[in-house]
């Protein structure tokens, strides 16, 4: 039996971005809140320094700062009529695990979902006739606009830091900037990284051909900065390790940075790390969760930790797990396309290229993602999809910079991949490249999905997270659109020679793609349609809110995270306004 | 066709690996002394005898020959294993990461399509023991010799037949096992020499990468467009 502990006010399950962000607003609204994190916590000051944090072997290839396969992880095939078998070890994504999430080891690319993603079904429709979408396309608008979730951006932005420059400015549309972006109604907190030289390249190429190049909004604060939590920020080091690595130099956002020396300090917030949430107790009758059960992986102890609010901040596949064991909401059964919670699961169509110069140094070692310049020309709906037969779309980026030599490397097409001519060419060619990268959406489909699966259990002996998923004809027509268009600015920089980089047919669950999975409990407006409200609250547990990309009802051309942040803040506002005041749900369905 | 009888070193002599595997840790140097063939890779001051953690004397020899196949030794760099990745092959595998550190390893293991990765029960110790087994068995069939005893064209060719899958070993693919050693050198080869690999950060030295501190605040402007032209510091030199 659960050793049962005193009841608090809210318990957090996972304390990566989602967590830090919800707890940090409600002990600031007088609430008493305990973080349960299964992995170790993470100090900067301590677990992030130099020298040992410039190590790609520890941090790139053996992947230390990611969820540990060996204790959970989830099954995978590429269409139903196949035997999901488990990750073993993680490739195409790698979410993360410990205090900070994923949030420690993303590449801080900081973004915004165009006004007209919050309205996708409907704008197609218009543009197009209804009849236009695809029957298995299972896109949905989402419940909250643009325009109301635009405060809790800039919100998230200045926790951030954010670096970039500003291209719609409370409807001004300012040169320099990302021309189609929704209107901010602030300037970035922080002007742009300095862009490579490759980005550079870039960026004069597209401007030749007519597109609208702009530096990428990167949450690595170009200059010292304090955010609006007191927090101290330090200027971007240029050191090419954010991916999958962490920052000493406190310059690239995560929780850890951001909001945990708030939270650590405040008596109102209880942080228990080795903390593995297994279930939570369900009151169907009461349509609550009375709290979360949890196994102590320091001592094997397990503990009912009762709560008047629980919020579900794991990641996509945790959130949607806990979900469907505690058979709260109808699972979504793809025979009959009924039931939600696992539905629309989606992911990032990412497609690159690259580019050699034979004459120019560009330092491929040096640099942060934040260097990359982009162009949004074709992402979303900014451009005509008439007569494409692809709906869909997303953002270019390219530049020179941030490749450390295990991984970083590149050899144009053709070169051997071992002996004396393959050394020759590395050398050759190792500060003399260009990556380009095609940020694609992925429109929900109906064979896409998670359940849970019948033979594979985790540590705790719980069913994993089965993932049904694979490329769809819709995406990989417009993936294909965008390579076409990419290749022309690529032909615009003269390189002495280039390569496009196409995504095969099917999924693989290697090489790394993106870890941008989204969906399995989607927002949206009913319960027959979505797992949770507007306000990300579930429609069958009023106490219940699940935050992060698993309420996505799909995945826009853009990375996920500043609009995951955006909606922890817009959750959270909502709680403290008028759940805590009066406790139920917040729309009546 | 093999005769257990005769001491793997003086084959490796034989086929021009000088200074490498010395399975006793004896002294290799009359060995050392025994004239190469025409087609040796040229011998290196930094080679000298290796204690092994966790390869035994024919994987220590595979490996050896392998990552010197690999990665040979021109005016560019030393040998891979002169560099020391044969040892950081051999400390990989002895570690968290040879005993399967993170990898889930419940059953039921069952044959998936390539889309699902790595399926096998096998650690990733386990798995280079299989498959050095395994190519040296086919290099018997196919060449009259283990792996580490053929000539380096020899050597190469074989290498070349499993890089494309043609290598038909007995109930291993030769093409996965392929991708995994050549990983794992790559790996040893450029990573930061704290691991055993990348000695003297020769590795780093001949792409012209820094290494660490990594702090190029300044830099990006100073050396914008510009070659960068400090030596490389490893971990090491920040302790």
């Amino acid at each position: 039996m659960a050793t049962r502990l005193k009841e608090v006010d809210a318990v957090m399950v996972g304390m990566g971005w989602t967590g830090a962000i919800m707890a940090r607003e409600l002990t600031k609204a007088g609430l008493n809140v305990v973080g349960l994190e299964r992995g170790q916590d993470r100090i900067p000051g301590n677990d992030f320094m130099l020298p040992n944090l410039r190590d790609e072997l520890r941090y790139a290839a053996r992947l230390e700062l990611m969820q540990d396969n060996s204790i959970d992880t989830l099954t995978f095939r590429n269409a139903p009529d196949e035997f999901a078998l488990p990750i073993r070890r993680f490739g195409a994504f790698l979410p993360g695990e410990g205090v900070g999430g994923s949030g420690n080891h993303w590449g801080g690319l900081h973004w915004r979902f165009l006004p007209t993603d919050f309205r996708i079904r409907s704008v197609l429709a218009e543009r197009y006739g209804a009849s236009a979408i695809p029957d298995d396309m299972t896109i949905t608008d989402w419940p909250v606009t643009y325009d109301e979730l635009e405060p809790y951006y800039d919100r998230f932005d200045k926790l951030c830091g954010v670096s970039g420059k500003a291209g719609n400015l409370r409807g001004q549309i300012m040169d320099g900037g990302n021309v189609f972006e929704g209107p901010r109604s602030d300037e970035y907190p922080n002007k742009p990284l300095k862009s490579s030289a490759g980005a550079l390249l870039m960026a004069e190429a597209a401007k030749s051909l007519g597109y609208h190049p702009f530096p990428i909004p990167v949450s690595n604060s170009s200059a010292p900065y304090t955010n609006p939590e007191g927090v101290t920020l330090g200027g971007c080091q240029y050191c090419g390790f954010c991916n999958r690595t962490a920052c000493e130099a406190n310059a690239k956002a995560s929780s850890v940075v951001t909001l945990m020396p708030v939270l650590r300090a405040d008596p109102k917030f209880e942080l228990r790390t080795r903390a593995f949430v297994s279930r939570l107790v369900y009151d169907k009758a009461a349509r609550r969760v009375t709290g979360v059960v949890y196994t102590d992986l320091r001592n094997g102890e397990e503990y009912e930790q009762p709560a008047g609010i629980v919020v579900l901040s794991a990641y996509v596949f945790g959130n949607t797990q806990f979900m469907l064991l505690a058979g709260i909401g109808e699972p979504y059964d793809r025979a009959t396309g009924k039931g939600v919670v696992g539905k629309n699961y989606a992911y990032q169509f990412e497609a690159g290229a690259a580019a050699f110069f034979e004459d120019r140094q560009l330092n491929s070692y040096m640099g942060a993602p934040g260097q990359l310049v982009c162009i949004d020309d074709f992402n979303g709906e900014n451009f005509d999809h008439g007569g494409l037969g692809f709906f869909g779309g997303g953002y270019f980026a390219g530049g020179s910079g941030g490749s450390p030599p295990i991984y970083g490397r590149a050899t144009p097409h053709g070169t051997p991949r071992w002996g004396s001519e393959w050394k020759q060419a590395t050398v050759k060619w190792y500060n003399h490249f260009v990556r380009f990268n095609t940020q694609g959406s992925v429109y929900a489909n109906r064979d896409n999905y998670l359940d849970l699966d019948p033979t594979y259990r985790d540590a705790l002996g719980r069913p994993l997270i089965r993932l049904t998923y694979n490329a769809t004809d819709n995406d990989h027509k417009m993936s294909r659109y965008l390579l076409e268009k990419l290749e022309g600015i690529i032909r615009a920089m003269n390189p002495t020679s280039y390569e496009m980089h196409p995504r095969p047919k099917n999924f693989t669950i290697v090489p790394y793609q993106s870890t941008h999975n989204t969906g399995g409990t989607m927002m949206g407006s009913d319960p027959k349609s979505s797992v949770v409200n507007r306000y990300l609250q579930a429609w069958d547990a009023h106490n219940l809110f699940i935050q992060g990309a698993s309420v996505f009802p799909q995945q826009h051309g853009y990375n996920p995270t500043g609009t995951v942040g955006a909606l922890s803040y817009w959750s959270a506002q909502a709680i403290i306004n008028q759940y805590v005041k009066n406790p139920g749900p917040l729309v009546h369905a | 066709m093999t005769d257990e009888s005769i001491p793997r070193r003086t084959f490796l002599v034989g086929a021009g690996i000088a200074g490498t595997v010395a399975a006793t840790g004896i002294d290799p140097a009359p060995a050392a002394a025994a004239a190469p063939p025409e087609s040796a890779p040229v011998p290196t001051p930094t080679a000298q005898p290796e204690a092994w953690l966790t390869l035994n004397p024919t994987e220590a020899a595979f490996v050896t020959a392998a990552v010197d196949t690999l990665i040979p030794a021109d005016d560019l760099t030393p040998s891979a294993s002169a560099c020391g990745v044969a040892v950081f092959i051999d400390r990989q595998l002895a570690g968290a990461y040879g005993s399967g550190a993170r990898l889930y390893r419940d059953g039921p293991f069952l044959k998936g399509k390539p889309e699902q990765g790595y399926q096998l029960a096998l650690t990733p110790r386990d798995y280079f023991r299989a498959g050095i087994a395994a190519t040296n068995d086919w290099t018997r069939r196919r060449h009259g010799n283990d792996f580490d005893r053929l000539a380096e064209a020899e050597r190469e060719l074989a290498l070349r037949e499993m890089e494309q899958g043609k290598a038909e070993f007995s109930g291993f693919s030769s093409k996965d096992f392929f991708e995994a050693l050549l990983a794992i050198t790559m790996e040893g080869f450029f990573s930061d020499p704290i691991y055993g690999g990348n000695r003297e950060m020769a590795a780093w030295k001949m792409v012209g990468y820094p290494g660490l501190p990594a702090s190029y605040r300044n830099d990006v402007k100073t050396y914008f467009n510009k070659k960068y032209d400090k030596p490389p510091q490893s971990i090491a030199d920040f302790v």
